[in-house]
C-alpha cells in the first residue's frame, strides 16, 4: 500500500554528506529539533535576564539607576514576548514537535524535510530581528507584550521609533516560520505514521502537539493581520486601529480607527496561544506520568477528547482578556460562560493524571518530579483562572499582581516545568547520555519552591490592589509599606530561581561529555522513540525496516514476563490478552 | 465579531466532524494485535503535498476571513465617547477591476486546461495551458497595479480613509499570494521544460497549482464582491 511509500522514503532521503549538511543545513528532523531547542533556550535566557532586571527594580527601587522607566517597560515587553512566542511556542512545537513526531509515529523523517529546514532558519531570522531591536535607536518597544494601540506606536512610548516596527516584522517572520513547520507536523502525523499506528494508538504527546499545531495554524493569522495593520498605521499613517488623538501636544493624522478591533484580533490569536503552549505540555506530561508511574494513562480516550475539546473551545473564549476594555455585558456573560466550560475538559485531564498516579508504581525520577510539580502548579494556576474568568471578580483584579501571578503559574511555571521534565526524560535518547540525577533533583526542588516563593505572595499583592506594569509604586494610600518588603522578598526568590537554572544548563552541558552512558530504553518506556536500533537514533531513524505497531503506547504493569511493560512494536504472543483489559 | 465567532464555529465543527469520522471511539487498549488495516496512515492514498496544500489553504482562509471580519467590524459605525463616528467613505471601485476579474478567470481556465491535458498525458498542451495561466495571472497583477494608480490619481490615499486603506491591504494581500503562486508555477514550468519529461513527474505540481489558482480566484471573487457591495 502507498503508506509505506510515504513513511519509508529512505531511498531518496537527503542523506547528509558533509559536516555542513549534517549539522548546519540539515534536513534531519532531529538536528532541526536540536537547533530549535538551543535557539529557543538561548533567547529564553535573554528573557530570564530581563525578568531579573525587572525584579531588581521592583524589589529595590531607587537603587539601580541604569534602569529607567523606559528601560523597565522595554524589559517587561520583551520578557513577555520572548517567553510566550520565541521560547515556549518554538520549543514545544519546533523543538519537541520536530524531535518526537517522526520518532513516535514511526516515520523516517518529516514529510517535507526541506520546508522543515527552512522553517528553522526563518525562525532564527525572526529571533535575530527581535534581538536587533535592542540595538536600534530608541531600543526595543516598551508597549507591553500585547502591543495595544494607540500607545504602542505613539511617540513617548519607548521604542516607538524603530523598536515597534522591528517587533512587528519579527512576529510576521515568526508566523511564516511557524506555518512552514506546522504544515509539516500536521501532514506528517496524518500521512506518515507507520503500519498499525492508528490515531487512537498515538502517544498523548503527539496528540497534544498535533492539536496545538492546528490551533497555531488557524490562530497565528490573527496576529499576522493585526501586525500588518498596525505596521501600516505606523508607517503609512492609515487609521485601522488609531483613533483621532493628540500625541505630545500635536494632533496626529489618524482618525477614527478602532483600538478595540486590535484587541479582538490580538486575543483571537492570544487565547489559543495559551493552549498552543499548554496542549503539548498536557500531552508530554501524560506520557511522563504514565511511564514513571508504570501504569497505563487513566482514560486515554477521554484524554484525547479533552485535547480536541479544549482546542475547539479555545477559539471562543478570547474576550475574557478584555472584560475591562468595554464591551456589551451580554458578551461578557457569553465569554465568562465559555471560559467556565473550557475548565471542564481541563479539569478532566487533571483528574486523569491524578488517577494515573493512584496505586501506580511511582518512581520519583527527575522527569517524574517535574511532572508532578506541573500537575500541582497547574491546579494552582487553574483555580485562580476561575476567579479571573468571571466578569465581576475579574474587574477589580484586572491589571493587578493577581493576574501576573495567575498567568505565570498557569502558562509560565507550568509549561517550563514540563519543558525541564521532558528534557530530562528524552535527554538520554537525544544524546546517548544520562543527566546527573542529584543535580536534577536540586534543580527541581529549588525551582519548585523558588517559583512558589515568587508567585504565591503576588496573589496577595494583587488582592491588595497593587497594579502590575508599574515602574515604582510611590506613595499610594491603599498600598501599605509592607508591600515593599514583600516585593524585596519576591526579588530575592526570583534571583534564586534564575541562579538555579544555571545548574540545569550546567547539567545539560556537563552530561554531554561526562554523563553515564544511556541504554536504549533507560526508562523502560513503551513508545516507539525508545525502540530505535541506535541511541541516539541515526539518520532515517529505523534501520532497514520500519517498525510495525501492535498496541497503544501505555501497556505498563505486570504481564507475567520479565518486564513490566510491552513496547508498541513487540509482536503479540499467541493467546496473550491485554493486561488490565477490565479496569479501564 | 460575530463573523469571528462564526468562523471559529466552522473551524471547530470541521475539526470535530473529521475526528469523529476518524473513529475517535476506538478502545485502543483492547484493540491489541496486528494491524487491522482499517486506519491507514495515508489518508485514502493522497500525496502528502496535496494534504499540505489543503492545510495551507485552511491557513490562508483563516487569514482572509480575519481580514474580512476586521473589515466589517471597522466598517460599522464606531461609537467613541458617546459619539457615533461615521467616517467610512466607500471607495468607488475603478472599472478596470472588472477587466482584471476576467483576466484572473481566464488564467484559472488556462490552468484547468493544463491540468486536464496532463491528465491525458499531453505535456505540450499542458505547457501551453500553464503558460497561458501564468501570463494572464501576470496581466491580472499589472491590472491591479493600474487600479491602484487610478485610485491614487483620484485622490483615494491609503491614509485618507479606512475604506481606502482596506482596499489597498486586501488587494495587496491577494496579489502577494498570487505572486507566491507564480513562483511555484515557474518552478513547475522549469521542470516541464526539461527534455523528455514524463507526464507523471510533473502531474502533481500542475494539479496543485491549479487548485491554488482556483482557490485564489474564489478569494478574489469574495473580496471583489465585498468591495462592490460596501
Amino acid at each position: 500500500m502507498s503508506y509505506v511509500a510515504i513513511a519509508d522514503q529512505h531511498a531518496h532521503l537527503h542523506d547528509p554528506q558533509t559536516f555542513i549538511t549534517k549539522y548546519v543545513w540539515s534536513q534531519d528532523h532531529k538536528v532541526i529539533a536540536i537547533q530549535y531547542m538551543v535557539t529557543a533556550v538561548a533567547v529564553g535566557l535573554v528573557a530570564l535576564a530581563l525578568s531579573v532586571l525587572m525584579r531588581l527594580q521592583l524589589g529595590f527601587p531607587d537603587t539601580f539607576h541604569f534602569i529607567t522607566p523606559s528601560n523597565y517597560y522595554q524589559f517587561v515587553t520583551m520578557h513577555g514576548m520572548i517567553m510566550v512566542i520565541y521560547l515556549l511556542t518554538a520549543l514545544f512545537l519546533g523543538g519537541f514537535g520536530n524531535y518526537l513526531i517522526p520518532l513516535m509515529c514511526g516515520a523516517r523523517d518529516m514529510v517535507f524535510p526541506y520546508l522543515n529546514m527552512l522553517s528553522y532558519w526563518v525562525y532564527l531570522l525572526a529571533v535575530l530581528v527581535l534581538i536587533a531591536s535592542f540595538f536600534v535607536p530608541g531600543g526595543p518597544t516598551g508597549a507591553g507584550w500585547t502591543l495595544y494601540p494607540p500607545q504602542a506606536i505613539l511617540g513617548g512610548t519607548p521604542g516607538a521609533d524603530m523598536g515597534i516596527t522591528l517587533m512587528l516584522v519579527s512576529l510576521a517572520i515568526f508566523i511564516v516560520a511557524f506555518t512552514m513547520g506546522g504544515l509539516n507536523y500536521v501532514t506528517t502525523i496524518l500521512q506518515a505514521r507507520c503500519r498499525g499506528m492508528t490515531l487512537m494508538r498515538m502517544p498523548l504527546s503527539v496528540w497534544g502537539i498535533f492539536m496545538a499545531t492546528i490551533l497555531g495554524l488557524l490562530a497565528f493569522p490573527a496576529l499576522l493581520v493585526s501586525a500588518v495593520m498596525m505596521g501600516l498605521d505606523n508607517l503609512l499613517g492609515t487609521s485601522f486601529f488609531m483613533p483621532a488623538i493628540m500625541s505630545l501636544g500635536d494632533q496626529t493624522g489618524h482618525k477614527g480607527g478602532s483600538p478595540l478591533l486590535f484587541q479582538h484580533l490580538f486575543w483571537f490569536f492570544g487565547h489559543p496561544e495559551v493552549y498552543i503552549v499548554a496542549l503539548p505540555a498536557f500531552g508530554i506530561v501524560s506520557d511522563l506520568i504514565s511511564t514513571h508511574a508504570r501504569r497505563h494513562i487513566f482514560g486515554y480516550r477521554m484524554m484525547v477528547w479533552a485535547i480536541v475539546a479544549i482546542g475547539a473551545l479555545s477559539f471562543v473564549v478570547w474576550a475574557h482578556h478584555m472584560y475591562v476594555s468595554g464591551m456589551n455585558p451580554y458578551f461578557g456573560f457569553f465569554f465568562a460562560t465559555t471560559t467556565l466550560i473550557i475548565a471542564v475538559p481541563t479539569a478532566l485531564k487533571v483528574y486523569n493524571w491524578v488517577l494515573t498516579l493512584w496505586r501506580g508504581d511511582i518512581h520519583l525520577t527527575v522527569p517524574m518530579l517535574f511532572a508532578i510539580g506541573f500537575v500541582f502548579t497547574f491546579i494552582n494556576g487553574g483555580l485562580t483562572g476561575l476567579f479571573l474568568g468571571n466578569v465581576t471578580v475579574d474587574v477589580p483584579l484586572s491589571d493587578t499582581y493577581f493576574v501576573v501571578a495567575h498567568f505565570h503559574m498557569v502558562m509560565g511555571v507550568s509549561p517550563i516545568l514540563v519543558v525541564c521534565g521532558a528534557i530530562y526524560h528524552w535527554y538520554p535518547k537525544i544524546t546517548g547520555r544520562m543527566t546527573n540525577e542529584l543535580l536534577g533533583k536540586v534543580h527541581f526542588w529549588c525551582t519548585l519552591f523558588g517559583t512558589y516563593a515568587i508567585y504565591l505572595p503576588m496573589h496577595y499583592l494583587g488582592i491588595l490592589g497593587v497594579p502590575r506594569r508599574y515602574f515604582a509604586l510611590g506613595d499610594t494610600f491603599f498600598i501599605p509599606d509592607s508591600v515593599q518588603t514583600m516585593n524585596a522578598g519576591i526579588t530575592l526568590a526570583a534571583l534564586f530561581v534564575a541562579a538555579t537554572q544555571m545548574i540545569f544548563l550546567f547539567n545539560l552541558v556537563w552530561s554531554l561529555k561526562h554523563g553515564k552512558k544511556a541504554e536504549a530504553n533507560p526508562w523502560r518506556a513503551t513508545s516507539l522513540e525508545w525502540q530505535t536500533p541506535d541511541t541516539p537514533p541515526r539518520h532515517g531513524n529505523w534501520g532497514p525496516e520500519l517498525p510495525v505497531v501492535y498496541r497503544w503506547a501505555y501497556e505498563y504493569g505486570a504481564h507475567g514476563g520479565a518486564e513490566d511493560f510491552v513496547p508498541q512494536n513487540e509482536p503479540p504472543r499467541d493467546g496473550a490478552t491485554p493486561a488490565h483489559g477490565h479496569d479501564r | 465579531m460575530n463573523l469571528i465567532v462564526a468562523f471559529a464555529g466552522i473551524v471547530a465543527g470541521i475539526l470535530v466532524w473529521w475526528l469523529a469520522v476518524r473513529r475517535l471511539t476506538t478502545r485502543s487498549w483492547e484493540a491489541q494485535g496486528t494491524y487491522d488495516g482499517r486506519d491507514s496512515a495515508n489518508l485514502m492514498g493522497i500525496e502528502p503535498a496535496r494534504i499540505g496544500l489543503w492545510i495551507f489553504l485552511a491557513v490562508v482562509t483563516s487569514l482572509f476571513a480575519l481580514f474580512i471580519a476586521a473589515y466589517s467590524i471597522r466598517m460599522s459605525p464606531q461609537p467613541q465617547q458617546g459619539v457615533v463616528l461615521r467616517d467610512w467613505r466607500p471607495v468607488v471601485e475603478p472599472s478596470i477591476l472588472w477587466v482584471n476579474t476576467a483576466l484572473l478567470f481566464v488564467s484559472s481556465l488556462g490552468m484547468q486546461f493544463a491540468r486536464n491535458a496532463i491528465g491525458r498525458g499531453q505535456v505540450g498542451r499542458a505547457s501551453s495551458g500553464m503558460l497561458a495561466g501564468g501570463v494572464f495571472a501576470v496581466a491580472f497583477l499589472v491590472g491591479q497595479l493600474l487600479a491602484w494608480r487610478q485610485l491614487q490619481a483620484a485622490g483615494y490615499y491609503a491614509a485618507g480613509n479606512p475604506a481606502n486603506a482596506f482596499f489597498y491591504v486586501l488587494t495587496g494581500l491577494h496579489g502577494l499570494h498570487l505572486t507566491g503562486g507564480l513562483v511555484v508555477l515557474c518552478r513547475s514550468g522549469a521542470r516541464m521544460s526539461r527534455p523528455g519529461v514524463s507526464p507523471g513527474a510533473v502531474r502533481l505540481g500542475i494539479e496543485l497549482c491549479t487548485v491554488y489558482w482556483h482557490y485564489l480566484l474564489v478569494v478574489w471573487l469574495v473580496l471583489f464582491g465585498l468591495l462592490l457591495i460596501t
